[in-house]
């Protein structure tokens, strides 16, 4: 094995953040900025996609991933389409190597996809010329989310050098937070990931976080990140009951301390994870993440399509 | 039993260094073979390529009958000579599952026509591999099972494994083993540690085999029966299989090379050809796997042959199949990957592809002497290869060594006294 490594060049997809350095996470939250200005104009659209095509494939159910990749698309004067798993040929047994060449025969320049299996978006990038954005994956990954975290927190904050974040829950099945934990890590923050053992898997302190059962453990965090107990991809049982969960993991007002604040992906289970009291109060930050969404997803678009491969260009040497 | 394509027995002379690690045999020689056996074996000077007992794999999966797109007996013994083997056994998850004298006797039919390499077959352990019921097992060894496993599903119940162990005593025959607890391995897709934690995989604990393996081994101590264990790939697998060793258990093991060489690292590829069950696991359960090999703890190398079509691995890492092809590489990737790094001796892993499993099945070892059928491999340890998608005889292309260049290749095949393959120049 080599010593040599050089660095690798940036990639012309966003499939994972774990190929991302921290001026690429830098770049995109300071593009999502300046593009919410120009959402504060009376014309809300921007001519810069103008011609391109943007396909969102999504086998998983979605609302803001999908509402937000739409209108970022729309709002950049994109061409975009919207391919669900339901009503579609993938009803009719279609593997997805099917129906990612088949989109493909209509050139698409990017290809947002959403499916419930790790590795679903690159086998579409290994399949087709387009842009591939990875709009979560499984278990693995949901890299945009963990953007659009970093975006809200920033801006809520003031910094994320330094942030100290907890992440409450049901990690074990949770792709945002393995997303968060990792692109935390790269801005210089740090994150305690906290639930009970059976949704805490072992092993992932490896990403650059600390792990803690213990609900006190989120005293003296900055940010409160409560995770979705995902009981739709429990085969069975990992905590007794969710009245027992609630107790010992819930967000309720007594666990928030003054200056904290609240964030959760959605969809909330309110009452379980997160009390509604805790929901709508000005201390969480939901619908800020929902507002963030769309103009981090603007900024990965416009970066996927411009950036990433004029600087592929020049670090090899052929611009 | 054994079964080949009958046919005319060759006349050849071999020569170069011959290795045969169980006889005691390592210095340059002649074999000359005349009719399919050796008629004698003389010094010569020192030549090109090294020759040894030709190699045993007690674990391929001939995919016949059920998915003859996948595997045939004719491509899958014709993929055994390429890879120098003389003898291989198949495993009966096939569909249907071979669990009668009827679909054993329509095997060992198509074997005596097409099969390039001798073939044994397996037959289930339980009917339909269900876990419920035994099969005729009397009845099956007397049609010419070469052994009973439900392999690709573990006998579930320990007292159908008792029971099966105490019935198999009517015939001369193994018990081979897949050791999986499943309501630890469900849902589970990687080896249980960091990189199944990171990515979010379902995670496969190493607990599921190793708890399954000592419950086993338990057993066949207590009912005084032999019994094999396939595919090892924990090293608290390892650890029982010592103890039980130790404690005068007549237990055999055999390890892939897949899990000899690679660890879970591997499938951070997101490679649907990283894939198999058991999986890949961490660095020190492959040292364990590679120090009980050398020890002899484990004395087979077994390829677990799995073809696959293309369309089934061209999906998604966790809607992928298990399993991964091997007859063709076997030697080579461990070649590559032990023995010239200095992790295995060449001796030892010529010894565990050929009498070892021979050993472990009851089966004739290869040997190399005057008077014994012909069952030679010829290896240029020099010869660096390819491995391409278009290089197999498997009608299945889903190795995990795809692009990577290999030391060492098998030149000549001798199986049952007739030649099997012989390289291009």
């Amino acid at each position: 094995m080599s010593e040599l490594r050089l660095p690798a060049p940036p990639s012309r997809h966003l499939l994972s953040i774990a190929d991302l350095e921290r001026t690429d996470v830098e770049r995109i939250l300071d593009t999502a900025a300046s593009l919410a200005g120009s959402l504060e104009r009376e014309v809300k659209k921007l001519p810069t996609l103008r011609g391109r095509t943007v396909v969102n494939l999504f086998y998983e159910s979605s609302t803001r991933t999908l509402a937000s990749f739409e209108l970022a698309a729309k709002r950049l004067s994109a061409d975009t389409m919207s391919l669900r798993s339901s009503g579609s040929s993938v009803d009719k047994g279609e593997s997805l190597k099917d129906t990612a060449l088949t989109l493909a025969a209509y050139e698409p320049d990017v290809i947002v996809v959403r499916h419930p299996s790790i590795g679903a978006p690159q086998l579409v990038a290994r399949l087709t010329d387009a842009h591939v954005v990875n709009a979560g994956d499984g278990k693995h990954q949901h890299p945009t989310q963990a953007l659009l975290d970093l975006y809200a927190m920033r801006e809520a904050l003031g910094r994320l050098e330094g942030l100290h974040v907890a992440v409450v829950g049901d990690v074990l099945h949770s792709r945002v937070a393995r997303s968060l934990v990792q692109a935390l890590s790269l801005v210089g923050a740090r994150s305690i990931l906290v639930g009970p053992p059976t949704l805490v898997p072992r092993g992932i302190e490896s990403l650059g976080c600390e792990v803690s059962h213990d609900i006190g453990a989120i005293a003296g965090a900055d940010v409160v990140y409560v995770l979705r107990m995902q009981q739709e991809r429990m085969g069975e049982a990992f905590v007794p009951s969710l009245r027992e969960y609630t107790a010992l993991y819930g967000i309720g007002p007594e666990r928030v301390r003054e200056g904290q604040v609240v964030m959760h992906p959605g969809p909330m289970n309110r009452g379980i994870e997160i009390d509604p009291r805790v929901a709508d109060s000005p201390a969480a930050l939901v619908t800020d993440q929902v507002r963030a969404g769309l103009v981090v997803r603007m900024a990965v678009l416009y970066d996927v399509l411009t950036v990433l491969p004029v600087e592929a260009r020049e670090r090899a040497g052929v611009a | 039993m054994l079964v080949g394509r009958n046919g005319r027995s060759d006349s050849l002379a071999l020569e170069g260094r011959v290795v045969a690690p169980a006889q005691g045999i390592d210095e340059s020689l002649r074999i000359t073979v005349t009719d399919g056996v050796i008629s004698a074996i003389e010094p010569c000077p020192v030549g090109h390529l090294v020759v040894a007992p030709a190699f045993v794999d007690p674990h391929v999966h001939l995919r016949t009958p059920g998915r003859e797109d996948e595997e045939t007996i004719r491509s899958g013994t014709e993929a055994a000579a390429a890879g120098g083997y003389c003898a291989i056994l198949a495993m009966p998850n096939t569909d249907p599952v071979v669990d009668s004298a009827s679909v054993l006797g329509a095997l060992l039919d198509g074997a005596r026509q097409e099969a390039v390499v001798p073939v044994g077959f397996m037959a289930a352990i339980s009917k339909g591999q269900l876990g419920d019921e035994l099969t005729e097992m009397a009845e099956l060894a007397a049609a010419g099972a070469a052994a009973f496993t439900d392999d690709g599903r573990p006998v579930v119940s320990a007292g159908l494994m008792r029971r099966a162990l105490q019935y198999s005593a009517l015939t001369e025959l193994r018990l081979a083993l897949h050791c999986e607890e499943p309501s630890l391995s469900r849902g589970g897709h990687a080896h249980e540690g960091d990189v199944s934690a990171e990515l979010g995989i379902g995670p496969y604990p190493s607990t599921a085999e190793s708890l399954m393996v000592e419950r086993d081994l338990s057993l066949a101590g207590a009912e005084e029966r032999p019994l094999h264990l396939m595919h090892l790939s924990a090293r608290e697998s390892i650890a029982a299989l010592d103890h039980a060793l130790a404690s005068g258990v007549a237990a055999t093991g055999e390890v892939t090379p897949h899990h000899l060489v690679l660890t879970d690292e591997a499938v951070r590829s997101l490679d649907t050809n990283t894939k198999m069950n058991p999986p890949l696991r961490a660095a020190d359960d492959r040292e364990a796997l590679r120090d009980a090999l050398r020890r002899g703890a484990i004395s087979c190398v077994a390829t677990d042959h799995a073809p696959h079509a293309r369309q089934e691995k061209d999906v998604p890492f966790e809607e992928a199949p298990f399993g991964v092809t091997g007859l063709e590489t076997a030697f080579s990737a461990l070649y590559t990957h032990l023995v010239l790094p200095g992790s295995l001796s060449l001796e030892t892993l010529l010894e565990r592809m050929s009498a070892g499993p021979a050993r472990a099945f009851g089966l004739d070892e290869p040997r190399i002497e005057v008077g014994a059928r012909a069952n030679l491999v010829g290896v240029d340890l020099d010869a660096e290869w390819t491995v391409t998608e278009d290089g197999f005889r498997s009608l299945s292309a889903n190795s995990w060594l795809l692009g990577e260049t290999l030391r060492g290749r098998v030149v000549t095949t001798v199986a049952d006294g007739r030649i099997v393959h012989e390289a291009a120049r």
